[in-house]
């Protein structure tokens, strides 16, 4: 009996600790698809599009089953597959869903199998894109003009260096997601807030106002399982301390970039005194983002740092209660700062169907009804061509506060911290901003511990 | 002349053994184990040689390898706060191996000295369920009972211990024991129904001896449970100290290491070594060096359980 125990242990140990490995199990000989193909010849359209008739790649008129690999809880993916497929009889979208950590994980696996994704979600791309999984879309933008829309595309390219902001384009944008402050209109109105703050320190008195009050005032998430959502107000802060541009180029990782500066230390200590103050609800390292989300939506917090992808929940939960402003600036006057950029997906180097995943991309963007899904569900700016038709957006939805306050943040956009490396967000700031939460860490470690981290992701 | 027979009996001694081995009774013994051996060497030898032979490359998974020594090695204890995550682990052994480990003596000699009908029955089932439940949504279960709103601490509200109520999976203190409560539940039944099993088999003679004798339930289980469930108490210890320092899914699904890295344990670092940052030799190499640990624990525990009496 003992034998056999010993015998089954072990071979409980050995599962454990293989398997996990197995499944990642390709052949030492394993190398690299071609890198960046090139998108295949281009053929006369034959499907209703806005783009000139001639030499543009598209669905074409066989059968073809387009495969999807997305992100759960994006319903707008859902609704313009389901669109497209009603414009566009002779395709099926094969929609495989998984969460945001499993998305990141099984993203190189899926883009280097047998059957690859025509389209997928790529919250990052840039390993991706160095090992050669990805497809370069520069012949898709130059044939379809995504170069001349209005909304940036830096943010989806890489040059040879494997630094983001230019070179090649290897992602294009759903729509384009702005972030900021969102409020619970009865509850500011109990603090008199009567319009948004102009100021930093206009936002500070407010969040006072509401302590006072006895009402929580900001709901947040901090999970692990969800990633912390402090980093939202942090990146604000750094951005109302300082100029976005570094904060970019250290996502971007550009040479000797360090997000360990003076600025963003005032940043980091403004928010370590909100979280001393008590701004933030006291189990917030336990709130994953859905709870965060319903119960900011049933009354608790004044309010809550997000993006308009939760326009739609707020709508339904808080039907005209809810308001958004951007993150007013350090100085009366001075121009807002936002994390905002394209909800990206991209198509696998050795995707079957990549000239209609193109064309799906451009539909997105050019097709009215498609533009209202987006702004509907969605809650973003659809992109697009200028003078693209303007999606209608009902009276007293956030969604009209959102989609005024790109123009506000202008060229002043950032991605977010998170996307620096796959890991930073997991292994840095999470676990550093609970720390933080937990009074185990302060600012200046905390930007400490995430430069270190972030170079040694980079060494690898 | 001894030399001169050698090779005959060599041959000799071949044949007998080729004999029996072939004997049809040993080739039908052998036949049924190969379905096993196969699913065996499939899922638990061949990846395990896999990731033994993975820990000696740089690897990302995708493109090609590239041998570097025993680099990885030396690399994985530069991983953060490794020592920390390994501490974890071994306190995690109070919560899966010790705690249900007596719990389930206790539970297992109560059942078998009072409750040996219906009521026992339905104890051992309700025990057991937590090993039949899916981890992952027992996980959810639980992170929704230890939230601050969710009902562990509603009940300590009720009962006027407001006072202690806290985001138990969110809170630094309280997040490991609070994982190593799910733990407790989920081993408890395990351990019960083991040991209440072993129980059946001591001889009844022995209880009713003592119980002639006057011997209270203390005495029984000091004197006779203890000593007759050792081989047992050594089974349910070695699968449960594997659990705990092997742990991933409890806590995969429950706090994913947080918060901060107050319950990160080396299989949380293991996956994300592998699946987050695509750094396959290096996780392999830190699952090896886990399973060296995992075995430096356990063989003892099997030879101290295996010594008799």
């Amino acid at each position: 009996m003992n034998k056999k125990s010993v015998r089954w242990s072990l071979a409980s140990l050995l599962v454990l600790t293989s398997l996990l490995l197995s499944a990642c199990g390709a052949p030492a000989t394993t190398v690299a698809p071609a890198a960046t193909q090139a998108p295949a010849t281009a053929v006369a359209t034959a499907a209703p599009t806005q783009t000139p008739a001639a030499a543009v790649p598209n669905c074409g008129t066989d059968p073809i089953v387009m495969n999807g690999y997305f992100e759960t809880g994006f319903e707008i993916t859902t609704q313009l597959t389901n669109e497209f497929m009603r414009q566009f009889p002779n395709v099926t979208w094969d929609i495989t869903y998984d969460q945001f950590t499993n998305l990141i994980n099984e993203t190189p696996r899926l883009l280097a199998g047998d059957n690859p994704p025509d389209l997928i979600r790529l919250p990052t791309f840039v390993s991706f894109a160095q090992q050669g999984l990805l497809m370069d879309l520069d012949e898709y933008a130059d044939v379809f003009g995504w170069n001349d829309w209005p909304v940036p595309l830096q943010f989806a390219r890489m040059d040879a260096d494997g630094i983001r902001g230019s070179g090649t384009l290897y992602a294009a944008g759903l729509n384009y997601q702005l972030t900021g402050v969102f409020y619970n209109k009865d509850l500011a109105a109990q603090i008199g807030m009567t319009e948004p703050p102009a100021t930093l320190a206009e936002f500070d008195d407010l969040l006072a106002a509401a302590k006072d009050a006895g009402l929580l005032p900001i709901m947040q998430w901090g999970s692990s399982k969800s990633g912390m959502g402090l980093a939202f107000p942090l990146q604000q802060l750094m951005a109302d301390y300082g100029p976005t541009q570094p904060i970019n180029d250290w996502i971007f990782n550009k040479p000797g970039a360090t997000i360990d500066t003076p600025e963003n230390l005032l940043a980091a200590q403004h928010l370590e005194t909100w979280l001393q103050n008590g701004y933030f609800p006291p189990d917030i390292n336990a709130i994953e983002y859905t709870d965060a989300a319903t119960r900011f939506g049933g009354g608790e917090g004044v309010f809550t740092f997000n993006g308009d992808w939760q326009n739609a929940g707020y709508n339904e939960s808080m039907p005209g209660n809810v308001g958004f402003f951007v993150m007013p600036p350090l100085e009366a006057g001075g121009q807002p700062a936002a994390m905002s950029g394209p909800l990206t997906f991209g198509i696998a180097a050795t995707a079957k169907h990549a000239d209609c995943a193109a064309f799906f991309l451009n539909w997105v963007g050019t097709n009215e009804t498609a533009r209202q899904i987006n702004v509907d569900i969605g809650g973003s700016n659809p992109g697009g061509p200028a003078g693209a038709s303007i999606p209608t957006v009902p009276e007293g939805s956030v969604t009209v506060e959102t989609l005024a306050g790109g123009p506000q943040v202008g060229s002043n956009a950032m991605d977010f911290i998170a996307n620096a490396t796959s890991s930073i967000f997991a292994q840095g700031w999470t676990p550093e901003l609970q720390k933080m939460v937990g009074g185990q860490q302060d600012a200046a470690g905390l930007l400490a511990a995430v430069q270190a981290e972030y170079l040694r992701e980079l060494a690898e | 002349m001894t030399s001169d027979n050698r090779p005959v009996a060599v041959a000799f001694s071949r044949r007998t053994f080729l004999r029996r081995m072939f004997r049809r009774e040993n080739i039908i013994g052998w036949l049924f184990v190969v379905p096993a051996f196969a699913i065996y060497a499939v899922f638990v030898l061949v990846p395990a040689g896999l990731s033994l032979g993975y820990s000696f490359y740089r690897w990302n998974g995708i493109t090609e390898m590239r041998w570097v020594g025993l680099q990885n090695y030396l690399s994985v204890l530069e991983v953060p706060d490794l020592l920390g995550t390994i501490s974890n682990a071994f306190r995690l052994i109070i919560f899966f191996s010790i705690i249900p480990i007596a719990l389930g003596l206790v539970v297992a000699s109560i059942i078998h000295r009072v409750a040996t009908g219906k009521f026992g029955a339905v104890a051992r089932t309700v025990l057991f369920l937590p090993q039949v439940i899916p981890l992952v949504a027992a996980g959810i279960i639980w992170a929704w009972l230890l939230a601050l709103p969710g009902l562990i601490n509603q009940i300590l509200r009720a009962i006027g211990l407001g006072a202690i109520a806290r985001a138990w999976l969110g809170d630094f203190d309280w997040a490991l024991p609070a994982v190593g409560l799910i733990g407790i539940w989920v081993m408890l039944g395990f351990c019960t129904v083991l040991l209440l099993t072993a129980i059946t088999k001591v001889d009844p003679a022995l209880y009713e001896s003592a119980r002639i004798d006057g011997a209270s339930w203390f005495a029984e289980f000091f004197n006779i449970t203890l000593p007759m469930l050792r081989h047992e108490i050594g089974v349910c210890l070695t699968v449960t100290v594997i659990a705990a320092l092997a742990a991933f899914d409890i806590i995969y699904v429950s706090t994913l290491g947080g918060p901060g890295n107050s319950t990160s344990v080396p299989g949380i670092q293991i996956y994300i070594l592998a699946f987050t940052q695509q750094r396959i030799g290096l996780a392999s190499a830190l699952s090896v060096m886990l399973m060296v640990m995992v075995l430096i624990v356990v063989i003892p525990i099997q030879r101290l359980s295996r010594e008799e009496t």
